[in-house]
C-alpha cells in the first residue's frame, strides 16, 4: 500500500506538487494520471525518498521507505528509462543492485527471462534501445519480490507487443495482491489495465475515481418506428429528447431501463437502445484542461 | 532478504569491477608509477634523491590518475541517473558512500601498494650508478613503498568524496587536480614567511611526506603528514556525507 498525505513539494518558488493527498491500495492497479509536468515523476521520486517533501508525508506499507529492512521486498519502482551506467551489463546493472539485498544470482536469471532480456543479458545497457531500457527497469524493480510495484510511464517506447505484455504483467501483479501503481499522461495506455484512478493537474489532486465512475453518462439513442409516440410518452420537466434521423431519437435525462420499459408497456418497438458514453479521454481532458492551459500559456 | 553491510560493499564491488573504465584508470595509475619511477631512477645522476624518491617519481601522476578512479566511479552514478536506482535499493544512503570508499580505497590501496614495490624492484635494476643503492633491509624503504600505497588509496576516497559532491565528474576532476597540483604552485607565490608556515600541510605536500626517505626542511614527520591528509580525506567525506543525506537525489 501506498498513502501520500498531504505532501507538497516546492522546487524554488514553484509548487510542483501542492497538499496531494491519495492512497493506492493492495491488489489493485492503480493509475496515476496527469498532463505532462502535472507532478506525478516528483510525487513517485517522493514516494521513495529520492526527494524530500516540504511538508507532508509518505508511508510505504504503513511505514515510512527509509526506515525499511528491506526496501527492494517493499517496493519494486521503475523512475525512468535507462537509469543505469551505460557501460555495465544488464547482468551487472541488476546485480550490483541485488547484492545490497543478499538477493541471490537466480533471481536476477529469473527477472531478466521474465523481461524477455535474457539474449541481451551480457550486453551494455548504453547499446540498448528505450524499450529494452524500459524492459530493464521493470526487470529491476522486480528483483526484490516487492509488495508493491510502482512504474514510472512504463509504456512509454515499447512496441505493441511490449505494451500488451505489460498490461498483463501488471495485471497478474495486483491480482497476486500486490498493489500495483503507474504513471502516464495518456488515459488510453491506463483505462485498459487501471481500475482505480489518482488524477492530478498542476500538482493538486484533481480526481480519485475509477475507471467506471468517470465514464458519465450522457445520453441514449434510441431507433424506433415510431419516434414521435415515444417522444410524448418519455417526455418530462427534465427530459429533452432530439430528433436525430428519421426513425432516431437522442434522450437526455432518462436511463436505457426507463426507455425501454416505457416502450414495453405501449407495444413500441425498439431497434435501437444505447447510451453513449463519453469517452474517457473526453473526461480526462475535461478535468485537465485547466491544468493543461496553464501550463501552455507560462 | 535484507540490507546488510556486507551486502552494500558487495554492490558497490560489483559496480566498480564492471565497468572497463575501471580497469583502464587502474592500469593507467599503476603504470605511470612504474613507468616514471623506472625511468628517474636509470636517468637521474645526483645525491639529492634516494633510490626510493626516485623509484616514487610517478606518484603525482599516479595520484591524479586514481582521483580521477574514484570520482568517476562517485559522479557517475548522478551522470547516468544509476544514483536514483542505487538510493532506491539502499534509501539510508550513507552506507552507499561508505562502501564506494572503502571499494575504490582499498583497490586503490593493493595495486598501487604492488605497483610501488614493482617500481622500487625496476627502478633498483636499471639504478643509475651514481646514486646509492638501496634494499628493502634499508632504514625507511619499507615504510616509503607502503605508504605510498597508503597515500594513493586515500587519494582514491578524495576522488570518490569530490565525485559524490559535485556530482560531476568534471568538476570533481578540476577540484582535485586543483588540490593535488595546482594549489602548492600557488602557494609558492605567497611572502616567504606565510608560504613557508603552510606549504608542509598543503595536501599533496603532506600525504607525500610518509613517501620521503629522508625529510628535508619543510616537511612534516612521515605519518604525520600522511594523518593530516587523512584529515582532508575525512573532511571531504563528511561534506559528501551531509550533502548526499540532505539534498534530494
Ligand atoms: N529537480 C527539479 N528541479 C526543479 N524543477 C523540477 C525538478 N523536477 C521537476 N521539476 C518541475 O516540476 C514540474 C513537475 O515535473 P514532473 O514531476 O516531472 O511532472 P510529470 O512527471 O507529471 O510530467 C515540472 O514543471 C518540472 O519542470
Ligand atoms: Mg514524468
Amino acid at each position: 500500500m501506498i498513502q501520500v498525505r498531504e505532501v507538497t513539494k516546492r522546487y524554488g518558488a514553484k509548487t510542483v506538487v501542492d497538499h496531494l493527498s491519495f492512497t493506492a491500495k493492495p491488489g489493485k492497479v492503480t493509475g496515476f494520471l496527469g498532463p505532462n509536468g502535472a507532478g506525478k515523476s516528483t510525487t513517485m521520486r517522493m514516494i521513495v525518498g529520492l526527494d524530500a517533501p516540504n511538508s507532508g508525508d509518505v508511508l510505504v506499507n504503513g511505514k515510512p521507505y527509509a526506515s525499511s529492512q528491506a526496501p527492494l521486498h517493499e517496493i519494486g519502482v521503475l523512475l525512468e528509462a535507462k537509469a543505469g551506467h551505460p557501460g555495465r551489463t544488464a547482468v551487472s546493472h541488476l546485480l550490483a543492485l541485488a547484492r545490497t539485498h543478499g538477493i541471490p544470482r537466480s533471481r536476477v536469471d529469473e527477472v531478466l527471462e521474465l523481461a524477455g532480456l535474457s539474449a541481451v543479458a551480457h550486453k551494455r545497457v548504453g547499446a540498448f534501445s528505450l524499450g529494452m531500457g524500459q524492459r530493464l527497469g521493470i526487470a529491476a524493480a522486480l528483483l526484490g519480490d516487492p509488495a508493491v510495484v510502482m512504474l514510472d510511464e512504463p509504456v512509454n517506447g515499447l512496441d505493441p507487443e511490449g505494451v500488451l505484455w505489460v498490461r498483463n504483467l501488471l495485471s497478474g501483479l495486483a491480482a497476486e495482491g500486490r498493489t500495483v501503481m503507474l504513471s502516464s499522461h495518456l488515459m488510453s495506455e491506463v483505462s485498459l489495465i487501471a481500475e482505480h484512478l489518482i488524477i492530478v493537474g498542476r500538482g493538486k489532486l484533481l480526481a480519485d475515481t475509477t475507471v467506471a465512475d468517470l465514464v458519465t453518462a450522457e445520453g441514449v439513442r434510441v431507433v424506433t418506428p415510431a419516434p414521435d409516440a415515444l417522444r410524448t410518452l418519455i417526455g418530462g420537466p427534465d427530459v429533452t429528447v432530439t430528433s436525430t434521423g428519421a426513425e432516431e431519437l437522442f434522450v437526455t435525462g432518462r436511463t436505457t431501463r426507463e426507455i425501454g420499459l416505457a416502450a414495453a408497456t405501449r407495444g413500441i418497438p425498439l431497434f435501437e437502445l444505447t447510451s453513449q458514453n463519453a469517452s474517457l479521454e473526453e473526461a480526462f481532458m475535461d478535468l485537465t484542461r485547466d491544468a493543461v492551459e496553464y501550463e501552455a500559456a507560462r | 532478504m535484507k540490507i546488510t553491510p556486507g551486502g552494500v560493499v558487495a554492490a558497490e564491488w560489483t559496480k566498480f569491477s564492471s565497468l572497463r573504465s575501471t580497469w583502464i584508470t587502474t592500469g593507467i595509475s599503476v603504470l605511470l608509477l612504474i613507468v616514471f619511477g623506472t625511468i628517474a631512477s636509470a636517468s637521474f645522476s645526483g645525491d639529492s634523491l634516494s633510490a626510493v624518491d626516485l623509484a616514487l617519481s610517478g606518484s603525482t601522476l599516479a595520484a591524479l590518475a586514481v582521483g580521477v578512479l574514484g570520482a568517476l566511479l562517485a559522479a557517475s552514478e548522478y551522470t547516468t541517473g544509476m544514483i536514483r536506482a542505487t538510493l532506491a535499493a539502499v534509501p539510508r544512503r550513507l552506507p552507499v558512500l561508505w562502501s564506494k570508499s572503502l571499494v575504490a580505497g582499498l583497490a586503490a590501496l593493493v595495486v598501487m601498494t604492488a605497483g610501488a614495490f614493482a617500481a622500487f624492484a625496476l627502478g633498483s635494476a636499471v639504478l643509475n650508478q651514481d646514486v646509492g643503492a638501496l634494499g628493502l633491509g634499508d632504514d625507511g624503504v619499507v615504510r616509503a613503498l607502503v605508504g605510498a600505497g597508503l597515500y594513493l588509496g586515500l587519494v582514491a576516497v578524495l576522488g570518490v568524496a569530490l565525485g559524490m559532491l559535485v556530482r560531476s565528474s568534471a568538476g570533481a576532476i578540476a577540484i582535485l587536480a586543483g588540490v593535488l597540483l595546482i594549489v602548492p604552485g600557488l602557494a609558492a607565490l605567497l611572502p616567504d614567511a606565510i608560504a613557508d608556515a603552510i606549504t608542509p600541510y598543503l595536501p599533496s605536500n603532506a600525504g607525500s611526506a610518509v613517501m620521503t626517505l629522508t625529510q628535508g626542511e619543510g616537511t612534516l614527520a612521515p605519518w604525520t603528514g600522511l594523518a593530516v591528509f587523512a584529515g582532508y580525506v575525512v573532511v571531504t567525506l563528511g561534506v559528501a556525507a551531509y550533502r548526499l543525506k540532505k539534498s534530494d537525489a
